[in-house]
């Protein structure tokens, strides 16, 4: 019986290791350029911290990776990180808090539950977060960011796509709704429902009839929120001061050239959110999405402080990198055949491997595989003639020298550090 | 292949029996005083019929290896909601084997809406036997902090002081208020019902039986129990005895254990009043002053025990090592071995198979091309003896009872508590190792700092049980 992986999860090839670590090195590189600080939190956190807060919806909680540990006699369950926001947040109350102030990122796997199996269960993010202070400046700062690491990645014909979550819920209770009813709505668009306001409209004529054409307007201009602004906020002044900070933001996003969408209704995601959302779209898929969160680190039992973030999905970002965009590793190979089993030989094998190492080569000894097809560059040790023998499989010369010196001279005047393909 | 069907053991077996009789099913082996698990139809003399506990009938027709199973809807939906892909159908409903499930609080808690239970300080912990509807429940009410306590019985009387909450199965409103609690919330109304594996269903002809039974939802079955407007107050005083930092808190077994116990503790000149109850009363009055007594299943206790909802409790050892083995930083530990209730856990297979050991077990393991399948009550007993004895490729299949049943055809291993060993060679089984001796013994957490008075209180009951056990 052929032992197979679990389903829903994948292995990452070599080849696909490369772009996954080339998307990663794009990402880092964007947020250590604009100060950001790298961290990273643990795989397992209890349970209770991702419902103490009422942080995910109900539908998100049933599909985490639950259960018992070592020490789950107590009946406190642990899960593996379904969210990667949720836990820094909690790192942040836990370790930062001082500070005031934090910019972080991290690359790291989330884990959810999908019944067909098709879906990855283990996911991999690349998510930037800003605690301690919120603006709409600060959103600005985080849609540029995702935009500069998305287009570094060779990516054309984004989408971004804004909601905001004040102004949902606003509208939502403007609509005269109970609390439950508020809440079960809430759930379905944040569990990315797009028929639920569909099913409102049904249900519910009488109520708010000004109210829920406004929830499925989509604009493209900070003119089409003072229109907005002017057509509701006579009736509900309480959407009033979420309608200025969405305008203040999108006027930022015009005036360092981002190009957007409005949508409501779009806010899929999590419902932590309290202001601006955004989400990322090429050709119809999200490949990433983020927003504000003034609540959360307060819901951990840390102080009344703003936040916002985003988390670009890096599976998706891999299927839609192009080949060419993914630089390939360092020139610069040598494949290093032991003539002999003698030690001494074995010796100098190593010593001029580890010396072209340190000149930035990479040395691959010979251990009795398959040798690669497309090497140019091959250096012989303990041959009859001499200790070592450089061989140039493209023009079919041999080249001795006496030690390591000698090795590397010769292959750097043969141009083996810029090219090492046969 | 011929069509396969579970029947239930248990609370819905009678009327089951009763039903199928009617509609001339004409079965050899199926009545309240079973000891065969493979029953014979002479109307379907072809049919595979299989007695099973109805908690794994779900799961047992959802992977394919009965294509019809009768249970009860409250097993179906405990799996269902966990395991929503489950390959299940539900073709229709029975008449009977009606009642609710329901989210109950004790009445001394003054809590009687589940946003009353939200403003609860502190951690809400639900004992139920379902726990993944508890934990469903607790997730669609947004409740913030919560645990479960999966148990095996009894959740009733874990409220209010083992438990905030307990989620259990009812019939009416004023059985709840029998036991002293009042519904929170109503989670289902749970019937008898007819099930199918989703494959079966679409691809083979269960036409006849399906028919057959079908008529049986026609056959007028017990009434709908009517909606209460007013509650009776329970029967007779269930007060909840004060529990102070001095108090010690004694669980004892419900069950077969109960009358060697009682034995036990009157050698050792300790009365209780009303145990074994025959009114289902889960708290008797104890003569030693300062001790407050708990009836529970005895599977339950080493999990209560560790979280300090009990000092001391009456249990197996079997089940003291299956907490160990599931928790072992668990701070129970075993305080005195009572020498009753001597039971062996051994590795069980079919006659039928040419092993006769462990080391037999580990080569066929590494022979088959699938799966070697362990079925067992005690499923962290059953993975550590399989990766003690190296069986390499297995997995374990819990099961809630009536596990002899499950071999040869859907488990090739059980592991199992055996007295005699007479059941295990009535069902054509035979015993291949045996893992260990188990007792009754008196566990106790020696984690927790305790007050001086309350620990000379324990330190003088075990010392009590020492001598009417070595006096036995």
């Amino acid at each position: 019986m052929k032992i197979q992986r679990c389903k829903g999860t994948r292995d990452l090839s070599s080849a696909e290791m490369q772009v996954f670590r080339f998307i990663e090195g794009v990402f880092r590189d964007c947020c250590l350029g604009r100060g950001f600080e790298e961290i990273r939190t643990p795989t397992i956190e209890y349970l209770n911290l991702f419902t103490s807060a009422g942080t995910l919806t109900p539908g998100m909680l049933s599909k985490v990776y639950s259960f018992l540990d070592w020490d789950g006699w107590s009946g406190e369950r642990v899960v593996l990180r379904p969210d990667g926001t949720i836990p820094v947040a909690r790192l942040y109350t836990e370790r930062l808090a001082e500070r005031g102030f934090a910019r972080l990122f991290y690359v790291t796997n989330i884990f959810i539950f999908d019944e067909t199996g098709k879906k990855n269960r283990e996911r991999w993010q690349g998510g930037v977060e800003l605690i301690g202070k919120g603006s709409p400046l600060v959103d600005t700062e985080l849609i540029s960011l995702a935009l500069e690491v998305l287009g570094k990645l060779g990516l054309e014909d984004l989408e971004l796509r804004l909601s905001h979550a004040g102004l949902l819920k606003a509208l939502l209770a403007g609509l005269g709704l109970g609390p439950d009813e508020q809440t079960r709505l809430l759930d379905l668009i944040l569990d990315g429902d797009a028929a639920a306001l569909d099913g409102l409209k049904a249900e519910s004529r009488e109520l708010g009839g000004a109210l829920l054409p406004l929830l499925n307007l989509k604009g493209q201009s900070p003119g089409f929120l003072k229109n907005l602004k002017a057509l509701a906020a006579d009736n509900f002044p309480e959407i009033g001061p979420h309608l200025d900070d969405f305008m203040k933001t999108v006027s930022f996003l015009e005036a360092v050239g981002c190009n957007y969408q409005i949508d409501l209704a779009s806010g899929a995601g999590f419902e932590y959110y309290t202001g601006v959302v955004f989400q990322f779209f090429r050709g119809g898929e999200q490949i990433g999405g983020g927003g504000r969160y003034d609540d959360l680190v307060r819901s951990m039992g840390g102080d009344d402080v703003p936040a916002s973030g985003f988390a670009l999905y890096l599976d998706r970002l891999m299927a839609l990198v192009r080949p060419e965009a993914v630089v390939p590793a360092a020139a610069g190979k040598v494949f290093i055949r032991v003539q002999s089993g003698e030690a001494e030989i074995i010796r100098e094998a190593y010593s001029v491997a580890d010396c072209l190492r340190q000149q930035g080569y990479t040395a691959e000894i010979d251990l009795g595989g398959r040798e690669p097809a497309d090497l140019r560059w091959y250096l012989d040790v303990g041959g009859k003639d001499a200790l070592f023998t450089v061989q140039d499989k493209l023009t079919r010369r041999f080249f001795p020298a006496e030690n390591a010196g000698e090795v590397i001279a010769l292959l750097e005047e043969k141009g083996a550090d810029k090219d090492s393909l046969a | 292949m011929p069509t396969k069907i579970a029947l239930p053991k248990g609370r819905l077996l009678r009327k089951t029996a009763a039903l199928l009789q009617k509609a001339d099913w004409g079965l050899d082996e199926y009545h309240s005083k079973l000891s065969f698990y493979h029953p014979k139809s002479q109307k379907f003399p072809e049919l595979g019929i299989k007695v099973l506990h109805e908690r794994d009938i779900p799961i047992q027709v959802a992977v394919g290896n009965y294509d019809l199973g009768i249970c009860s809807l409250d097993w179906l939906e405990e799996l269902m909601v966990k395991y929503p892909s489950s390959a299940l159908v539900r073709v229709n409903t029975l008449p009977y084997g009606r009642y609710g499930l329901y989210v109950v609080a004790s009445r001394s808690q003054a809590v009687s809406t589940v946003e009353e239970v939200k403003a609860l300080p502190g951690k809400v912990r639900i004992a139920s036997e379902y726990p993944n509807l508890a934990e469903s429940f607790a997730l669609k009410n947004r409740l913030g902090w919560f645990s479960i306590f999966p148990v095996w019985g009894a959740a009733e009387g874990y409220p209010p002081e083992n438990a905030e909450l307990a989620l259990v199965s009812a019939r009416t409103a004023a059985e709840i208020a029998g036991w002293g609690m009042v519904p929170v919330s109503k989670v289902l109304d749970s019937n008898a019902c007819l099930i199918a594996n989703r494959n079966s269903w679409e691809s083979s002809d269960l036409g006849e039986v399906v028919r057959s039974i079908g008529t049986l939802a026609s056959i007028a079955g017990e009434p709908v129990p009517a909606q209460e407007t007013a509650v009776p107050m329970a029967p007779g005083p269930r007060s909840i005895p004060e529990v102070t930092d001095e108090s010690v808190r004694l669980a004892l077994p419900d069950g077969h254990q109960q009358q060697p116990t009682v034995k036990l503790l009157d050698r050792a000149g300790i009365r209780l009043d009303d145990y074994p109850s025959e009114t289902g009363n889960r708290r008797p009055s104890i003569n030693v002053d300062g001790v407050s007594v708990k009836v529970i299943r005895p599977q339950d206790m080493p999990l209560q025990v560790a979280n300090g909802n009990f000092d001391l409790a009456i249990t197996g050892r079997d089940w003291l090592a299956e907490h160990l083995y599931q928790f072992p930083s668990s701070p129970v530990n075993k305080l005195l071995d009572l020498g009753f209730g001597k039971v062996r856990m051994v590795a069980v297979v079919s006659q039928q198979l040419a092993v006769d050991d462990a080391i037999g077990l580990r080569k066929l393991s590494g022979q088959w091309a699938v799966q070697l399948r362990i079925a067992s009550e005690y499923i962290h007993i059953a993975d550590k003896y399989a990766r003690d004895k190296h069986l390499g490729r297995y997995r374990v299949i819990p099961t809630w009872g009536a596990t002899e049943a499950f071999l040869p055809e859907d488990a090739d291993v059980l592991i199992e508590n055996t007295e005699t060993g007479r059941t295990i060679a009535r069902h054509n089984l035979k015993i291949i190792d045996t893992i260990f001796e188990s007792t009754a013994c008196l566990i106790g957490n020696t984690g927790t700092a305790m007050n001086t008075i309350k620990r000379q209180r324990i330190d003088t009951i075990v010392e009590r049980l020492r001598t009417a056990t070595e006096e036995a």
